[in-house]
């Protein structure tokens, strides 16, 4: 952890947490990235980057959508938060996934999109 | 103990049910280059979110001299499973490299250093010839296994279902574990068809010495906890062997007969150490 920020060359640009790396300026995608599967108890996430001032669309199908539709929902759109993502293109089709499997394939991707890993 | 794939969400939430007594996450060869980091980042919201009903966490790390190692610590360690497994150990100097990373990281933590320990793996013909010193000389290394396919891949000669090849090297270990009174867990037997080979070859294992075999599928789980569990008989007689002991030791005698046959100290410690693994205690 101590390393992290001189490893990957963005010192200033983000703070640490226990968890993970959050960036704490606006960001932008800069690639196109996904994570994850089409498998049972997953999610495939795609992101890709949209021109300026576009904001969010985010598309979001699931196999459990009646039951955890809102739940999926909240989760995605509170990462985005977290990472303050703007200008994105998200979509993320879920096959029962668990929340910790959704948040560490969003993570992931995002994390991809940004060109951090 | 089971290996789990560290990218598979389905096999990781479901680690708890299959009545393993530990569970391998593994980081290192069951994901791909490219899915790395999508492992980790899984492998630790699942540590931090699913109830594995008790069975114990391991997680094998990348080595230090890939790209991932060291931000496999950096996640993994916080979080302070059971033990964190390192693949290809050779040396001593390279696992006190790994024992100050990972205490750096529980430092800045606030994290206690004598928590979660440490398995070291021997998957190479250098690793099997400092094997001794590796189990040894860290504290924290609580036990040691052989990965059969890496070393048979370093010795350049073909993984037999006999493990020929691999023999010196699992009796080696095995001594060394027993030396430096740790565990040794053996290595996977690769086909999951082969049930009648996977007993033989555990048998093997338990009568050479080792304390455990890693297993790549919950269908094996069932055969291994078969030949590793004394059974009743064995458990009747070691009973007998015991309190037979105290009585003759209160007595101010030190070998005695049961059945016509001599019973001294090694039988009598070899009894004590099947109770131990059965959970039997011996009435006074």
């Amino acid at each position: 952890m101590f390393d992290v920020c001189e490893r990957l060359n963005f010192a200033g640009k983000f703070r640490i947490t226990n968890e993970c790396i959050i960036i704490s300026t606006n960001m932008k995608p800069k690639i196109a990235a996904q994570s994850g599967t089409f498998e049972s108890s997953d999610v495939i996430v795609l992101i890709e980057p949209l021109p300026e001032k576009s904001g969010r669309k985010i598309e979001l199908s699931s196999t459990v959508m009646q039951q955890f539709g809102e739940s999926f929902k909240q989760i995605v759109t509170e990462m985005l938060d977290e990472y303050e993502l703007t200008d994105i293109h998200l979509i993320a089709k879920d096959k029962g996934a668990l929340i910790p499997t959704i948040k560490a394939r969003l993570e992931t991707a995002i994390k991809r999109s940004l060109s951090i890993n | 103990m089971l290996y789990i794939p560290g990218n598979n969400p389905a096999m990781i939430q479901q680690g708890g049910i299959y009545g393993a007594d530990s569970i391998l996450l593994d980081l290192e060869d069951a994901v791909a280059m490219g899915q790395k980091d999508a492992a980790r980042a899984l492998v630790r919201n699942m540590i931090k979110s699913v109830d594995f009903y008790g069975t114990e966490v391991c997680v094998r790390v990348n080595h230090l001299s890939t790209p991932f190692g060291l931000a496999d610590l950096e996640e993994i360690v916080p979080l302070q499973p059971s033990a964190i497994r390192y693949p290809k150990t050779e040396s001593p100097e390279e696992v006190a490299e790994l024992l100050s990373i990972i205490e750096k990281i529980e430092d800045h933590h606030h994290l206690p250093h004598n928590k979660m320990t440490l398995h070291a793996m021997i998957e190479t013909a250098m690793g099997v010839q400092n094997v001794f010193n590796l189990a040894s000389m860290f504290d924290r290394v609580d036990a040691i296994t052989i990965g059969g396919q890496d070393l048979t891949a370093d010795m350049n000669i073909v993984y037999t279902a006999d493990g020929a090849g691999i023999d010196f090297a699992r009796k080696r270990i095995v001594m060394a574990a027993k030396a430096s009174h740790i565990d040794v867990i053996d290595t996977v037997f690769p086909d999951v068809n082969d049930e009648e080979g996977l007993r033989k070859d555990t048998e093997y294992a338990k009568r050479i010495g080792f304390t455990g075999k890693a297993v790549i599928n919950p269908r094996q789980i069932d055969v291994i906890h078969k030949v590793f569990t004394p059974t009743d008989e064995e458990i009747r007689k070691a009973y007998q062997i015991v309190k037979e002991f105290r009585k003759n030791e209160k007595a101010g005698i030190g070998v005695f007969a049961i059945d016509g046959k001599m019973i001294d100290a090694p039988i009598v410690a070899r009894a004590q150490y099947i109770l131990r693994l059965a959970n039997v205690s011996v009435s006074e």
